[in-house]
């Protein structure tokens, strides 16, 4: 593939990076999200569930048009940003990093939260009469039996990341170098006459990323799983 | 955190164990009151009598509606007062009928748990003296996954003794193995009873297991205890169900 020019490069890695960013990030919150919905009883805990999943049943376009209303350069916490922190996501790659980590976020918080449920609560209990606190229960016997679950949210969340087009177009636009994804760049290859043989590049990479994702979830699940569960 | 050393003495140091607690389960309920001191406090009774809750409230698992456990002068539980200690910072360790060994820890990393949860200096004379009395030094390098019932047992019982409590509560720890199994703990139950350093609470329904093992005796009817005394007062032919 020596003729990807160097646009298409640029999309290709905006998009990684988008994706890894957001995964990265979005991770830990989204384990205690999980943690949270899996094991606390709290007022208002049915809401908090309804608006993480929120992202899933809106039309993405939606998402992205309250994200520009919260966190474009007059939103509501936008302009508060900007002035104090000198931190902007409108129209840069970290506004779609962040519009690609909202809307993969239920993906990424569901298998971790199905995986937390299935930890044996017997075992915490065990290990918080061995002296555990119960930050260090969750530390030492939670989260490593809950991995398996923790990578699968991790995989899904990081496809959905990189495949993500609706939010992030109507949040932070679609400028090439700056945020142009994979899907918006293929988007605007349509749009142009004679762009197809370059979209359809594109179209085989993103499938080829996708395929090595999900080969790499199901190996390292694999070993996780083994690791739990080895004799 | 320095341990004195083990003497005659502190081997035979005995606690005084008092519960008076009142749970509401549903239909049924826990209303026990008794003060112990053996060094094993056997609480025998058929299954639910209500003795795997009261062990969950001595241990801090579960809390009780009201009343007060203490360990010595140390209240761990106090309705009136609001004083519930987390199970953590009890150092009460608790054998399971079920063994509980954490899956992804081998055999040598179940046994540290407790003292690196305590942060506790490394004793490997304790460490040595305890999977030796148990027979589970071969063991070390295993997971639990491959262990048999009475050795995931052992394993759990050494994973207790090395967090260091200063009461150890066996919950039916041979409830849950065949009668060859059984043979395989109750000798090493002994040896840790012979061997004094800490007190304990014996959980069964089985009357000649209770006579072999426990001190006291406190005997539990639906959530009631309806005797207290030496081993004497366990009965001589095992009910029937």
């Amino acid at each position: 593939m020596s003729d990807i020019s160097p646009q298409e490069w640029t999309a290709i890695l905006l998009s990684i990076r988008v994706a890894v960013i957001a995964t990265l990030v979005s991770t830990p919150i989204g384990i205690g999200v999980a943690w949270l919905l899996a094991r606390r009883d709290f007022w208002g805990k049915p809401i908090i569930d309804a608006i993480i999943y929120l992202p899933l049943v809106l039309p993405p376009v939606v998402t992205g048009y309250l994200l520009l209303l919260l966190l474009g350069k007059r939103g509501l916490l936008g302009a508060w940003l900007a002035e104090h922190l000198g931190i902007v996501f409108a129209f840069r790659w970290t506004g779609a990093a962040l519009a690609c980590g909202v809307m993969s976020f239920p993906l990424l918080v569901r298998p971790i939260r199905l995986s937390i449920e299935a930890v044996d609560r017997r075992l915490e209990q065990a290990s918080s009469t061995l002296g555990a606190s119960p930050w260090k229960v969750f530390a030492t016997v939670t989260l490593p039996l809950a991995l398996p679950g923790v990578l699968a949210g991790m995989v899904l969340g990081f496809a959905k990341a990189i495949g993500e087009f609706g939010a992030t177009i109507t949040f932070v636009s679609n400028i090439p170098g700056e945020t142009q994804t994979i899907s918006s760049a293929i988007y605007s290859l349509i749009q142009t006459p004679d762009g197809d043989a370059t979209a359809s590049r594109l179209v085989m990479i993103s499938i080829g990323i996708a395929v090595l994702a999900l080969i790499a979830s199901e190996w390292f699940a694999r070993r996780a799983t083994q690791r739990l569960h080895g004799n | 955190m320095v341990r004195a050393p083990r003497d005659a003495t502190a081997a035979r140091k005995l606690i005084v164990l008092r519960v008076d607690v009142f749970k509401q389960l549903g239909e049924f309920s826990i209303d026990v009151a008794f003060t112990s001191e053996g060094r094993v406090t056997g609480l025998f009774g058929s299954s639910g009598a209500g003795k795997t809750s009261l062990v969950s409230m001595i241990a801090g698992l579960v809390q009780p509606d009201r009343g007060v456990i203490a360990v010595d002068s140390d209240v761990l539980y106090d309705g009136s007062a609001h004083i519930h200690v987390p199970p953590h910072r009890r150092r009460i360790g608790y054998v399971f009928q079920d063994a509980r060994l954490f899956p992804h820890l081998s055999v040598a990393q179940n046994l540290d748990y407790g003292r690196r949860m305590n942060r506790l200096t490394r004793d490997p004379t304790e460490e040595t003296r305890i999977t030796e009395m148990l027979d589970i030094g071969h063991l070390l390098d295993r997971r639990p996954g491959g262990l048999s019932g009475g050795e995931r047992q052992r394993v759990a019982l050494g994973r207790a003794l090395l967090s260091q409590p200063r009461l150890l509560l066996l919950d039916e720890p041979m409830g849950a193995l065949d009668e060859e199994r059984k043979a395989e703990i109750l000798p090493y139950l002994k040896r840790l009873r012979d061997a004094g350093d800490v007190p304990m609470v014996f959980v069964s329904h089985d009357a000649d297991e209770m006579r072999q093992l426990a001190t006291q005796v406190v005997m539990l009817k639906r959530g009631r205890v309806t005797a207290f005394g030496g081993t004497e007062i366990l009965p001589r032919i095992i009910p029937a169900a």
